[in-house]
């Protein structure tokens, strides 16, 4: 089986986020790009899967300009074999067309699996892998803390309201997406880093595709209003009678 | 003119607040359309479902009843076909676990144009705009739906609830047929907690690295039973194994917004607060008066959190017994 693994560059989670001149984008000078967080979840479970001897090669893919090869580049070095590089420019257009590109270059690759993380930390739409399994026509669980991949079949663990878990059987091909709970990713190593270096990036030009969903303004929140601090714990039926009189939440 | 079709998620065969919560906004975008409001439920015993949700604003009530699971698949076919009778040009879902799990889908099917976890939503120059926070809440993006339909998940607890009114609805029947299905739900393992999610809480009280053992997490419960709250955490906490995953709140965690969010030995770090920061009103408590969640917090107590819990706890109990 091969696997691919949907993974997307992303601003640190320490970054400074600040708007453009005009307010109509973001300036993105100076910020440091990782992996996504969720991603890695992705790639580890793929390459667990390949250590288990069930699936042979695992392949990521990313969207988006030039610089997410660094990214690509981390997975890689994770142990993943191979990488394809869906190339735009820094405007990625909107989710559909993003999930339509990736879909495009996932049908190209004969996967048995796709793997992604279950939310990207900056756009945070929780949905282009889902958007993929539609265009892919096969099945999803999305947002999944255990996986079990055997023969032509995945059963995943969704979590969803309240601690509570769906149990999903799945025929594959199929799209999983992962969450914190998974596994614990594992670091690049310092051989791992250097072979990445050498491991083919291959890439593809999405074909054109127009936003639906138009982004027009960015806008900061405003800072909250510095609140009231209390010293000790005398100070208790002060804060709750507060709660109920002034802030009117109980 | 367009109309609206809400998307309702049913608990034992009640709206959910979060479907309300669509209701009442729906309306008031389906007027700036000038539109009708539709709805359209998918479970099990539904008989009178279209007179719980009629009382606010919905005219027309596509049912689907006879489903007994959850399914991507079969909801998405069911949900497409309500959005085909209908004529609906905006497609309304709650964005919690099982919106983000079928919205998207839905919109891909659709080919919609798509945004989710809105704060805000509107209508301007008759096109749906949305507000949705980005970047881990630290800024938002503001989106103009340019397709038809457009498919908008609504992050629960951002919109009140309107007063119900007088008024039918009109049921229109559904086949509950799933389809041709790839991935089924073969069991659902209870969670821990019969308390509402945390993600559509209205009262949270989180303990972080401080609670120091699992244990300790049930000063916080009580006072969760007093007031009416869901537990929540911290990663260091989740990390130590003093709480569940499924309880932390932050950016590797549940994006909670509620009315009040009580935060009990947590620092505040930026990815903690990814999680939190649109709640309404924030109370921390921690020993250290530097500590960086104090600059957020609209009530700060400086004090140790295990004399301070048990002493709320008692005086909520008290205030509530006041009435
Ligand atoms: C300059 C700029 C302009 C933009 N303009 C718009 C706009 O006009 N309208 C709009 O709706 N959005 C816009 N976006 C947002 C952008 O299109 C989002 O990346 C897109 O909506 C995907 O959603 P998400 O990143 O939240 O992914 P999620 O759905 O949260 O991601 C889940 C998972 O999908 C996979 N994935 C997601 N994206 C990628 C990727 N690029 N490569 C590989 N894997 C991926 C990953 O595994 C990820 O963990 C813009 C972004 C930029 C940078
Ligand atoms: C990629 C990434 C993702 C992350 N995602 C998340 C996330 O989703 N959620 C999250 O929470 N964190 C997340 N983190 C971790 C985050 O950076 C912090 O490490 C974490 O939030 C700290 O948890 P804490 O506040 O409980 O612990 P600490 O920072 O150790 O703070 C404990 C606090 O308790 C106080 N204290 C100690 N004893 C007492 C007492 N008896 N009474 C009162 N106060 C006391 C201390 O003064 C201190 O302020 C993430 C980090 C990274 C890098």
């Amino acid at each position: 089986m091969h696997i691919v693994v949907l993974c997307k560059q992303v601003p640190d989670t320490e970054s400074r986020i600040k708007l453009n001149a005009d307010g109509t984008g973001f300036d993105m000078e100076g910020i440091k790009w990782i992996l996504n967080p969720y991603d890695e979840y992705a790639v580890e479970e793929a390459l667990k899967i390949k250590e288990a001897g069930k699936a042979e090669k695992v392949t990521v893919m990313g969207l988006g300009p030039d610089r997410i090869v660094e990214a690509l580049r981390t997975a890689l070095a994770m142990g993943a074999d191979a990488a394809v590089h869906v190339k735009t420019g820094e405007d990625t257009g909107d989710t559909s067309s993003v999930a339509k590109a990736l879909a495009d270059a996932v049908k190209a690759q004969d996967a048995g699996l796709v793997l992604a993380g279950c939310r990207a930390i900056d756009d945070d739409m929780f949905a282009v892998p889902c958007m993929v399994a539609e265009y892919l026509g096969v099945g999803q669980a999305h947002v999944v803390s255990k996986l079990e991949v055997d023969g032509g079949k995945a059963k995943a663990w969704r979590d969803i309201d309240g601690g509570a878990k769906q149990v999903i059987e799945m025929a594959l091909p199929g799209v999983v997406t992962a969450t914190k709970g998974l596994n614990e990713p594992r670091y690049a190593s310092l051989p791992g880093i250097m072979k990445a270096k050498r491991k083919p990036v291959e890439v593809v030009e999405p074909a054109a595709g127009g936003a639906k969903a138009k982004l027009v303004k960015c806008s900061l929140p405003a800072e909250r209003a510095a609140g009231r601090v209390f010293e000790g714990v005398e100070s208790v039926p002060e804060v709750v009678r507060l709660l109920r009189e002034e802030a009117k939440v109980i | 003119m367009s109309n609206v079709l809400i998307v309702c998620e049913v608990k034992n065969a009640e709206p959910k607040k979060s479907t309300l919560e669509l209701l009442s906004k729906g309306k008031e975008i389906a007027g700036a359309l000038g539109g009708s409001l539709s709805a359209v439920a998918i479970g099990s015993g539904l008989g009178g479902f279209a007179d719980k949700v009629a009382p606010y604003g919905a005219a027309k009530v596509y049912v689907a009843d006879g489903a007994a699971e959850y399914s991507t698949e079969g909801f998405t076919k069911i949900i497409a076909d309500a959005v085909a009778k209908d004529g609906a040009g905006v497609v309304l879902f709650s964005a919690g676990s099982q919106g983000k799990d079928l919205a998207p889908r839905l919109a891909a099917r659709l080919e919609a144009a798509f945004a989710t976890d809105c704060v805000d939503i509107g209508v301007d120059g008759g096109k749906v705009t949305v507000k949705r926070p980005v970047f881990a809440g630290k800024a938002f993006a503001h989106i103009a739906m340019e397709g038809s339909p457009a498919v908008v998940g609504l992050r629960p607890n951002s919109f009140p609830v309107a007063e119900p009114a007088g008024g039918t609805a009109e049921t229109v029947a559904l086949p509950a047929d799933f389809g041709d299905v790839k991935a089924k739900v073969v069991e659902v393992v209870a969670g821990e907690s019969s308390r509402p999610d945390l993600t559509e809480a209205e009262r949270i009280v989180s303990g972080g690295r401080a609670m120091k053992e699992a244990a300790n997490f049930k000063i916080l419960e009580e006072l969760a039973d007093v007031i009416g709250a869901t537990v929540g955490a911290s990663r260091a906490a989740v990390d130590s194994g003093y709480a569940p995953q499924s309880r932390q709140v932050g950016q590797t965690g549940k994006t909670v917004n509620p009315v009040l969010y009580m935060a009990f030995g947590i620092s505040g770090a930026i990815q903690h607060l990814a999680g939190m920061r649109t709640s309404k009103v924030i109370v921390a408590v921690n020993k250290d008066p530097e500590a960086p969640i104090f600059q957020k917090a609209d009530y700060g107590i400086v004090a140790d959190l295990f004399e301070v819990v048990p002493k709320m706890t008692e005086e909520f109990k008290k205030l509530l017994a006041e009435g």
